[in-house]
């Protein structure tokens, strides 16, 4: 006999957050407006620090079809790699003017998503190791049963990314640039596009983090 | 500090797979490829913090906080709780959002045209922030099922769908709180796509009769665990040494 250790409780199961999740979440989009403040896809004010950016881009089923009641959150750090939290060595310098956190829904006709930020510098990784820019995505849907966690990472930072600890855990080289975001500029604006595929042959990665 | 440790790994075996062909939209949503396990970095340990600022005094409120002319009809209830982590430690001051369809089973929301009509004084959704101890509390109507086109007769049992952040975004959880005793329940192919029968069972919630208010409303207690954090410290790892 051993001693026992100590019980661990379990986690709460996840459940879909199901058709309608833009009343809890995003009620202007569910079509009423009912919060003093609501969350937005807005994460850079005015005076943020950084490149400004959009991040667009569509997430696609198995039949290659645009889901088109996706909810997606992005959690960031500042354009000097700082994440406003205490974990962060560096929190208290973190650029006041970037909420470093945003959320939106898919177009219900298109399926487009997108996010205005400032591009991310790079965070420093474990063991002291630097990760490439990337924003944190989690994606949330009808028929999703656990939200997905995934990295969407810019085809740019070539040098960057080539030396990031997180790609270079992707077996398959062909399945890293799932998570990289292509740089288009539109009218004088930067434009990340970064398309999502739940299933299938050009599956983005997904991470148990 | 809780903040600077990392998350024990996720126990995927209390959560429903991504893959469950009776939840009919699960089948093209799935990924089929295996997740990629990560440790944790400051990505991942870190995440959102909300202040009141961006609470309104009425956001806990779902009979008053869309009454337009009146009270919104229907079975008046109280729903409390507590977010605790997996060592029972509660989570404090961390943003839980709510929102449900009205006493018949009608979401106020423009893709839903189910027959049973709107509430004008209910809008179905909600938000606070837990306190010190974790604690969250917030009034509302209890919903109705609803008819949903998964199979031909297929019903939602009556339930609040949850978000919860936690302290890192590797904590971030959405879920579904049912209610004690309705029959619907093990008939709900999102329920049973959680393969542990005792999970599937911390979903519902139980009458709480000592919390409801005599001549006024029932309760309900629902209790949310998120994922715990390792017990050495995480800066030591990120450092290397």
């Amino acid at each position: 006999m051993v001693q026992p250790l100590p019980a661990r409780l379990p986690e709460t199961p996840s459940q879909t957050a199901g058709p309608y999740v833009h009343i809890g979440l995003i009620p202007h989009q569910a079509g009423f407006k009912i919060f003093e403040t609501s969350f937005s896809n807005v994460l850079a004010g005015p005076d943020a620090q950084g490149e400004r950016i959009l991040v667009e881009g569509r997430v696609f089923d198995g039949a290659n079809e645009p889901v088109r009641d996706v909810l997606i959150e992005v959690w960031q750090a500042d354009a000097a790699g700082r994440y406003a939290h205490p974990a962060d060595p560096r929190h208290a310098s973190a650029d006041p003017a970037l909420c470093g956190w945003g959320r939106t829904g898919s177009d219900f006709e298109t399926g487009l998503y997108r996010f205005e930020t400032v591009k991310p510098g790079s965070v420093v990784g474990r063991h002291g190791r630097p990760m490439a820019p990337h924003l944190n995505l989690w994606i949330v849907a009808r028929g999703i049963n656990i939200g997905l966690q995934t990295r969407l990472y810019f085809a740019d930072e070539t040098q960057a990314n080539a030396a990031d600890p997180v790609l270079n855990l992707i077996e398959q080289a062909s399945r890293r640039e799932t998570l990289l975001a292509r740089r288009e500029t539109r009218d004088g604006t930067t434009v990340y596009v970064f398309d999502i595929h739940l299933q299938g042959d050009a599956e983005t990665v997904f991470f148990d983090v | 500090m809780a903040e600077h440790r990392e998350f024990l790994q996720r126990d995927r075996r209390v959560h429903p797979p991504a893959f469950t062909p009776e939840y009919k939209t699960s089948v093209l949503r799935a990924p089929r490829r295996a997740l990629l396990s990560l440790q944790n970095s400051l990505s991942e340990v870190t995440g959102p913090t909300f202040g009141h600022d961006a609470i309104g005094p009425l956001d806990n409120d779902l009979i008053l906080n869309y009454a337009q002319d009146g009270q919104p009809i229907g079975e008046r209830i109280i729903v409390t709780g507590r977010v605790c982590d997996e060592h029972g430690r509660g989570v404090p001051h961390t943003l839980v959002e709510f929102w449900q369809a009205n006493a018949g089973g009608r979401y106020r929301h423009r893709n839903d045209r189910y027959l049973a009509p709107i509430d004008p004084n209910f809008g179905g959704c909600g938000r606070t922030l837990t306190d010190a101890d974790g604690h969250y509390v917030f009034r509302t109507i209890k919903p109705g099922p609803y008819p949903w086109r998964n199979n031909l007769n297929s019903w939602r049992p009556a339930h609040i769908h949850f978000s919860v952040f936690g302290s890192g975004f590797a904590q971030r959880l959405i879920t579904q709180m049912y209610f004690e005793g309705d029959p619907l329940i093990w008939r709900d192919p999102m329920v049973l796509g959680i393969p542990d029968r005792a999970a599937a069972e911390r979903l519902i919630a139980p009458l709480d009769l000592d919390a409801a208010i005599p001549l006024d409303m029932l309760a309900y207690r629902f209790d949310i665990v998120l994922r715990g954090r390792q017990s050495t410290v995480f800066e030591n790892k990120l450092q290397g040494n």
